[in-house]
């Protein structure tokens, strides 16, 4: 057996020297090639997501004034929004921020580095599909950016796109940007069924000898149970979007009651895959969470099989939830009764997952290093945007505060102060094995501090605006004299949105900075116990030499008494670990 | 019967590599199908429940009996069924080691796919000078017409799709000397295609029968 593989490591080697730079870097079917490659896709968009995010936020501070910079590209209005551009800004910036930069970075770049190098296997089970994956992404990727592009603008009506609004061109004025958002992510699902079809196959099939289901780091779980998500939902909203695409371009009418067809199916199909993804964009991170806790508390993690159960019991229930995004609709009350139960019951779950977090922190002897302050900044994040969820899940409490600002307060503690959190410390945590060098910690230290501090001056007041009666997606609120007297909230949230834009700077400089001058990283730069540190920094072609590691025990093994040293590597034998005599 | 299957050339000696408890441990392609077949009859179950949704609250809902005319899908039906049976007799011949029967089993349920949406096409044709539309027709919903295209678009997309893989399965088999080495690759065409058999199934009694 080991001869045969020995073999096959030595022609493989041979073959990949030959590799030229194009299947090298370009179309490589290396798992940690694509991973950099959705990386990189991820925080590009993120950079755009960003600046539209800024252009909503200045037209809600000072409306309708030129936005510093946009006057070369909005030249005839000199800079100023109109509320077509608005509609269309808010629409792009969460679209691109959903699919194209928490997606891709968390379940494409830390789904395709983790699994195979956490389970102990060579590469994930179909490379070549999992290149396609990439590229179909990127494709993807160039027609929704196309969307900018077009006569009409790109698509304005949010990026729930409800109908008849998307459905009918002449209620928005678009008609290709409409059209380009459909077919983008149409193309986009295809992607991640490809994606998810790999994870599901290399966790169920590659894991190395004695790395049974629950000796598997948690965020091997978490990504498992996304992919298992990605595979039921984004089908649903393939063929959601496909329809409304026929709806526009062919004269159908799913969705057009003049045609006999109905709108209210539109926000059934879309939630009903809209709510799996919540938890597609939340649950790596909450992975990463459960990662990274132990290994700067220097112990193991409180309750693994309740969390791993946990992380199954939210995605199960993410099925029967979503009518609770659509409370106002018309729904029967005793129906809407019946998604409020199911939705409050997902908090057991969640608890549970907090308080093994806490747990897990508890008497620990915490080092605060950068990845770790962001992970507990995803945990502490992630309380206060679960905590504002049953607010919204309590039906007679949301027909107050739904399409408020109190929503979007609470979709960005989830989603970035879970979900972007989590992207963070897993960059800075993950970032030695992925490129071989170690991030600067001041310069992360400055990243994190000032994001911390403005991301909570940026969301936090969109509660109080919330329940003040602030609408969401309104072009200019000082047109309400109603909100007249919260208006200074909004130039305070703007201020703070500006901060955290420019707090990212320092991000961008010690990753590109890191990725060329940073300090060579050891193999184990943080004396952590699963697989992926047991392979070279950055791990070769195909990861391991000759022999894969064979796992010993479960993930982790922290300050265990007894123990020489305060970590039990999985891959390291018991016998070898009395001796004390390890390399490092 | 004994289908071992030998590890050759081709296959990839990762696989080899000792792992533990592989739900398929000859095949990751094996669970690869099953789960993009997960995923694909999701998008299927989507389009079936936005036409009962459709058909449902509608009141001028055409007879689909009186409209659509079962006789000739009831023999692309059949015609439908025999092709996985003929897939399955595809298979038995590699199983026992004959590659040439194999290959022409295989070409009969490729041509049996190949028929089936040929008189798809008559069909559509036929129908569509009676008057159904994709946007509407002169008997009543337009929805109608609508979810008929889709479904049964979407599904001789995958009839179609299935007959260019299983004419590559007649080159794949070909070009593989041992019955054995092609075995798995025959078995996986064949979930594929029993699928899609399945879901026309569905299609002919939710929107011919029913």
């Amino acid at each position: 057996m080991s001869a045969v593989s020995a073999a096959y490591v030595d022609t493989e080697h041979a073959e990949h020297h030959e590799l030229g730079f194009l299947r090298t870097y370009v179309f490589s079917t290396d798992h940690k090639m694509i991973a950099r490659q959705f990386l990189f896709l991820g925080l590009f968009m993120m950079i755009l997501g960003g600046l539209l995010a800024l252009v909503i936020r200045w037209q809600l501070a000072w409306p309708e004034t030129a936005v510093p910079g946009l006057g070369w590209i909005l030249t005839e209005t000199e800079g100023i929004l109109e509320p077509s551009t608005y509609n269309m800004a808010f629409t792009m910036h969460a679209t691109i921020m959903i699919f194209f930069v928490v997606m891709p970075i968390l379940a494409g770049a830390f789904g395709n580095f983790l699994i195979p190098l956490m389970i102990g296997a060579r590469d994930m089970a179909f490379p070549f599909l999992n290149m396609l994956s990439f590229w179909v992404a990127a494709l993807a990727g160039v027609l929704m950016l196309a969307g900018f592009f077009v006569p009409g603008g790109h698509a304005a009506a949010g990026w729930t796109s409800y109908a008849p609004l998307s459905s009918v061109t002449e209620y928005t004025g678009v008609n290709w940007g409409q059209n380009l958002w459909c077919i983008s992510l149409f193309v986009l699902g295809i992607s991640s069924m490809m994606g998810a079809i790999n994870y599901i196959t290399t966790v169920v099939n590659m894991r190395a000898p004695g790395m049974t289901l629950f000796r598997m780091p948690l965020v091997v779980w978490s990504l498992f149970i996304t992919a298992i998500l990605l595979l039921l939902a984004l089908p649903v909203l393939t063929s959601g979007v496909a329809m409304l695409l026929f709806d526009r371009m062919l004269g159908t009418s799913w969705f057009r009651p003049s045609g006999g067809g109905e709108p209210l199916l539109w926000q059934h199909l879309f939630w009903y895959f809209g709510h799996p993804e919540v938890y597609i964009l939340i649950l790596p991170a909450m992975g990463i969470g459960s990662e990274i806790l132990p290994v700067f508390a220097r112990k193991p993690i409180f309750g693994y099989h309740a969390m791993a159960f946990s992380m199954i019991a939210i995605a199960f229930l993410s099925w029967i939830v979503y009518g609770h995004h659509m409370f106002v609709s018309g729904m029967n009350p005793t129906l809407g009764l019946s998604f409020m139960i199911t939705t409050m019951i997902i908090a057991v779950p969640s608890a549970i997952k907090t308080f093994n977090w806490l747990g897990t922190l508890w008497g620990g002897r915490i080092r605060f290093t950068v990845p770790m302050l962001n992970a507990l900044a995803f945990v502490s994040m992630f309380v206060i945007g679960g905590l504002s969820g049953i607010f919204m899940a309590s039906t007679p409490v949301d027909i107050f505060i739904q399409d408020t600002y109190f929503i979007v307060a609470h979709i960005h503690y989830v989603v970035f102060g879970g979900s972007i959190f989590g992207a963070f410390a897993a960059i800075y945590y993950w970032f030695p094995k992925m490129f071989g060098r170690m991030t600067n910690p001041a310069l992360g230290h400055l990243h994190f501090w000032p994001t911390f501090v403005f991301f909570n001056m940026t969301f936090f007041p969109m509660h109080i605006l919330g329940v003040g009666g602030h609408m969401r997606r309104i072009y200019n609120p000082t047109q309400y004299e109603m909100l007249q007297p919260l208006q200074w909230w909004n130039v305070l949230i703007t201020i703070g949105a500006i901060g955290l834009g420019l707090a990212q700077i320092p991000f961008v400089i010690n990753f590109f900075w890191s990725l060329f001058a940073g300090r060579k990283a050891p193999v184990n730069p943080w004396n952590a116990t699963t697989l992926e540190w047991s392979a070279p920094s950055p791990p070769p072609h195909l990861n391991w030499g000759p022999r894969l590691p064979t796992v010993h025990r479960g993930p982790y093994e922290y300050s265990v008494p007894g123990s020489s040293e305060d970590f039990l590597p999985q891959w390291e034998p018991s016998s070898a670990v009395p001796a004390g005599a390890r390399r490092h | 019967m004994d289908h071992t299957v030998t590890m050759t050339a081709h296959v990839e000696p990762a696989r080899v590599e000792p792992a533990e408890t592989p739900l398929t441990p000859t095949s990751w392609g094996k669970l690869g199908m099953w789960i993009f077949l997960a995923g694909d009859a999701v998008g299927f179950g989507v389009l079936l429940a936005a036409y009962g949704a459709a058909r449902a609250t509608s009141a001028d809902w055409p007879d689909p009996y009186q409209r659509l005319g079962i006789n000739l899908t009831a023999a692309m039906t059949f015609l439908l069924i025999c092709s996985s049976v003929t897939m399955v007799k595809a298979l038995e011949w590699l199983g026992r080691g004959d590659r040439a029967r194999c290959r022409r089993f295989l070409l009969f349920t490729a041509l049996g796919g190949a028929i089936f949406v040929s008189l798809q096409a008559y069909e559509w044709t036929h129908l569509v000078h009676s008057g159904l539309h994709i946007n509407g027709n002169p008997w009543g919903a337009a929805l109608f017409g609508t979810s008929f295209f889709i479904v049964t678009g979407f599904h001789g997309l995958h009839v179609s799709a299935g007959v260019i893989y299983l004419l590559s399965m007649i080159r794949y088999v070909g070009n593989r000397p041992e019955p054995a080495a092609s075995y798995n690759a025959v078995e996986i065409t064949g979930l594929y295609w029993h699928f899609v058999d399945l879901v026309w199934i569905m299609v002919f009694t939710f929107m011919y029968l029913i």
